[in-house]
């Protein structure tokens, strides 16, 4: 749950370098170590064992970096968001930097449920840029994509075409060609490891440079698509701020 | 002489686990090499997620880095893929904090904490590019040392060693890198006068430094071959615990690992005098930390890490002066930030132990441990741990009460003097636990761990023959079969891994042959049941003309020379020898922390004493665990006057 007792932020934060081969649930509970060095009052979860109040966004697959990757963490008291990225920071792993923080609004849909659309830039292994550009304009021309992926120990079959919205190259590296794209993130998700199989290419570094949330025809970055103001708080003193609880005590 | 890293961030694409070999945990350094330090590789054998919490590799990495004329780094070992992956790409074994290759560095020293990594160091050097042998490796090639509690019988990895640290090693650490120091600006030269050297410190070990004769199968005697070179190594021991407050910035791994949580040492040492156990041997005296500097060390580390855990860690936490003050003051401390879980690990059996756990896990109630090592009372006797039947029901009881719903016991199997109804009572004890617990909850059950007992270098068992792979078989099958049905759930170790451990343990200089040609069969990860062969150490022993049987299951005579005679933990032999004798007729002895010196020889021959804060054996304590105080009572111990930590945490 929530929204029920305290105040939720949205955080943006980048991972470069060697701390790109952590996973999900390291970052998660780097995060969590970093709240307490930081000494974030956190909002904890009621019952037999009380966890801070924090949600993830779309999880990065081990080796991949980002520059936007995302979470919310509820607090329990309103605090200046301002210095929080530093001190974030300065508490987090080299390589995970906080870029943005801010106030959002009470029951902000989840970025998990919320997040539509994700783009990235990625290296493929190739001699030849003009086979990789052939690869891809086949590939986009096809009627569909069909791929196997493991999902639960169980072998599902899909096509994943429409998750691809754009795909071109946008520069060279020393081993290859970089390509950019722009991927949904539902009904059924793809990632670049697919495409680069389906191109028949190794794939090399992956950067993670955006994700969306598409509403109302809008495309918005995560930590400007909720913002918290006391207009839009939904009822009263108990969410909407110290400034809220004193108009209402007097 | 610069980072391998471009070489191996390619390889971590292709394996499991890959942030195992990134480094940048938080405390981690970035040390500058320079030609007037010193550098040193501190290696823990096995896996990154069974190494890194090692605390004693974690002090010496601190310390080292601490000095101008010398600088630590660490690594463990790589995973099979990885290792396969490095093999392949022509990548060297490296540090994980610069990642440099191994032979960048002056001293290669491992940490040995369990016989069955020995294969592990081989494969270590090798990947490294150091040749195994030391008597192959030349004045281009590093130092290679080992410390750690299986260095109290350094002979199996004897022929590997170029040295070997006995005892603690946050004193020693700084005279050998003085000696190597005066090696390195005199070019690297003479690497046996090095040697040499070494071996003139006190508490290191230079095996190549002995002679060492045979008479058929029996050892004959290791002799020093200089007049300098001590015939008896003794162990170095810090006297007081307050001199280093270490590790002051703990490593956080940014993958899980073992004891993922803040560790601080509150003692040193343990004088319960359990007869099987080596750690409780070789550590001796008891050695306090005040609890201010546990407290401040506590807050701090919290502070610096983030970790929302701490285990105030020793061999038998309980023990701790006063332990329920420091208890329920960190409690309440810690109530303020709030959600900061504090743990013992090595809990004695007795309510009052309960009523500790109670006031420090007072949600999350799952599981609560102990260690009654032994099914009946008599066999206790033997073993010295003085529980009786109802200090451990009168404290699973109370666990039970008080809403823990799992209840995990420890014991051993194939102790001397054990007959089949001493290993069948570990079945009754086992029952009646789920008895006592089906009271409070329907949900009760209990964990019964067994494990095959391996005879220590250094205890009074050390003459004991270990039982055979069949006969622990044999009373672990019994024991499964009586606890069918039953809601005590059985676990326990391999026998034939327990054999192993045997041959390791108690072996001479001749195993190391065997060691080697286990490694040269592809035999790492040996503690890993997955990759664990017991054909793999037979035939190895076969081929070098060596009886199994005769390292692991004889009995040994008073008068045998002893593979690790010329170690010395303080102890005396003839102790040992006496504590065998009265172990035989089931006689206890009192913990001479709290009673009158019975001169087992440590500090007598040390100068040390027993650091404690109080007087008096804790509430509970000793009378709790059945120990008779008759004989002596609560004697004073000589209390060393209170001091300022020199060094204190900042």
């Amino acid at each position: 749950m929530r929204g029920d007792t305290g105040f939720p932020i949205r955080v943006r934060f980048s991972k470069h370098g060697k701390v790109r081969f952590i996973s999900h649930r390291d970052i998660a509970r780097a995060f969590e170590r970093a709240f307490r060095i930081a000494e974030l009052p956190l909002a904890f979860t009621l019952g037999f064992s009380p966890r801070p109040k924090v949600s993830f966004g779309l999880a990065l697959s081990v080796g991949f970096e980002s520059d936007a990757e995302y979470l919310d963490l509820e607090l329990s008291t309103d605090v200046d968001v301002e210095p929080v990225a530093a001190s974030l920071t300065a508490a987090l792993p080299e390589g995970i930097d906080v870029t943005g923080v801010a106030r959002i609004a009470d029951r902000a849909p989840a970025l998990q449920e919320a997040v539509s659309a994700v783009q990235y830039r990625f290296e493929i292994v190739v001699d030849d840029p003009e086979v990789a550009a052939s690869r891809i304009d086949a590939l986009l021309a096809a009627p569909d994509l069909v791929i196997t992926r493991s999902r639960k120990g169980k072998q599902v079959v899909e096509d994943v075409r429409p998750a691809i919205r754009t795909l071109q190259p946008c520069g060279t590296t020393d081993r290859g060609v970089l390509l950019a794209t722009e991927l949904s993130t539902r009904p059924t998700g793809v990632r670049p490891g697919d495409l680069g199989t389906a191109l028949g290419l190794p794939v090399g570094r992956v950067l993670r440079t955006h994700q969306w949330i598409e509403r109302d025809g809008a495309r918005l970055e995560p930590l400007e698509a909720d913002p918290r103001s006391p207009a839009t708080a939904p009822d009263g003193a108990e969410t909407a701020g110290p400034h809220a609880l004193q108009a209402r005590a007097s | 002489m610069t980072t391998l890293w471009p070489a191996i961030e390619p390889l971590l694409d292709r394996v499991e686990k890959p942030a195992r070999y990134i480094g940048m945990e938080r405390g981690s350094q970035q040390p500058e090499h320079r030609p007037g330090r010193a550098a040193w590789l501190l290696v823990y054998p096995d896996t990154y997620e069974i190494g890194l919490p090692n605390q004693g590799l974690q002090i010496l990495y601190e310390i080292l880095n601490e000095r101008d004329d010398s600088l630590a780094e660490r690594a463990y070992a790589p995973w099979l893929d990885m290792e396969s992956a490095m093999r392949d790409a022509r990548v060297p074994f490296f540090s994980v904090d610069t990642h440099r290759a191994a032979r960048d560095f002056d001293v290669v020293a491992f940490n040995l904490s369990a016989e069955l990594v020995y294969t592990n160091v081989l494969n270590c050097l090798d990947l490294g590019g150091v040749p195994i042998r030391a008597v192959d490796r030349g004045s281009d090639d590093p130092v290679v040392i080992a410390g750690g509690h299986c260095t109290f019988n350094p002979e199996p990895l004897a022929d590997f060693l170029d040295a070997v640290v006995i005892g603690e090693g946050e004193e020693v650490v700084a005279q050998i890198t003085e000696a190597i120091g005066a090696w390195k600006r005199a070019g690297r030269s003479d690497r046996e006068a090095l040697l040499h050297e070494l071996a003139t410190i006190s508490g290191v070990y230079v095996p190549s430094m002995y002679d060492v004769e045979y008479d058929g199968m029996a050892l004959r005697s290791v002799t020093p071959r200089y007049a300098d070179v001590p015939a008896r190594v003794d162990k170095r021991t810090v006297a007081d615990l307050a001199d280093w407050p270490y590790p002051k910035h703990q490593l956080v791994p940014l993958v899980e690992v073992v004891h993922d949580r803040l560790n601080v040492e509150i003692f040193r040492g343990c004088t319960r005098g359990c007869r099987f156990c080596q750690a409780g041997m070789i550590t001796r005296p008891v050695r306090e930390r005040p609890e201010e500097q546990v407290r401040s060390m506590v807050v701090d580390g919290l502070k610096r890490s983030g970790y929302d855990e701490v285990a105030l860690t020793s061999l038998s936490s309980a023990d701790f002066s006063g332990i329920d003050g420091l208890v329920a003051g960190l409690v309440n401390e810690q109530a303020g930030t709030g959600r900061v879980a504090l743990s013992l690990p090595s809990l004695r059996v007795d309510a009052f132990t309960v009523g500790l756990a109670s006031e420090i896990q007072k949600v999350r109630r799952t599981g609560l441990t102990f260690a009654p090592e032994a099914g009946s009372w008599r066999l206790r006797q033997v073993i010295n741990k003085l529980i009786t039947e109802e200090d451990l029901y009168a404290a699973v009881d109370g666990a039970y009460s008080q809403g823990w719903r799992r209840v995990k016991l420890y014991f051993l199997t194939g102790l001397p003097t054990e007959m089949d109804a001493d290993t069948m009572g570990i079945a009754e004890l086992a029952k009646t636990v789920v008895e006592i617990g089906r009271k409070h909850t329907k949900a009760a059950s209990a964990t019964i761990s067994v494990g095959g007992y391996v005879p220590k270098p250094h205890t009074p068992f050390q003459w004991f023959g270990q039982n055979s792979i069949a006969e622990l078989q044999r009373k672990i099958f019994m024991l499964r079969d009586s606890l069918r049905g039953s809601k005590a759930k059985l676990k326990w170790h391999d026998p034939e891994a327990t054999f192993v451990e045997g041959i390791c343990s108690r072996g001479d200089r001749r195993i190391g042959r065997v060691i080697e040609r286990v490694w040269r069969s592809g035999g790492t990860f040996q503690e890993w049941s997955e990759h664990f062969r017991l054909d793999r150490w037979t035939s190895a022993m076969e081929a070098e003309g060596l009886d199994a049987d005769w390292y692991v299951t004889r009995h040994r005579t008073e008068d045998e020379v002893l593979p690790w005679d010329h170690i010395a933990a303080g102890l005396h032999k003839d102790f040992l020898w006496q504590d065998w004798k009265e172990s035989l007729a089931e006689h206890g002895l009192p913990d001479c922390r709290w009673t009158p010196c019975y001169d087992c020889g440590v500090c007598t021959d040390y100068a040390l004493e027993h650091v404690v804060a109080s007087p008096l054996a804790p509430a509970g304590g000793s009378q709790g665990t059945g120990q008779d105080l008759s004989t002596g009572g609560a004697v004073p111990v000589q209390l060393l006057p209170t001091r300022t930590p020199v060094k204190a945490a900042t």
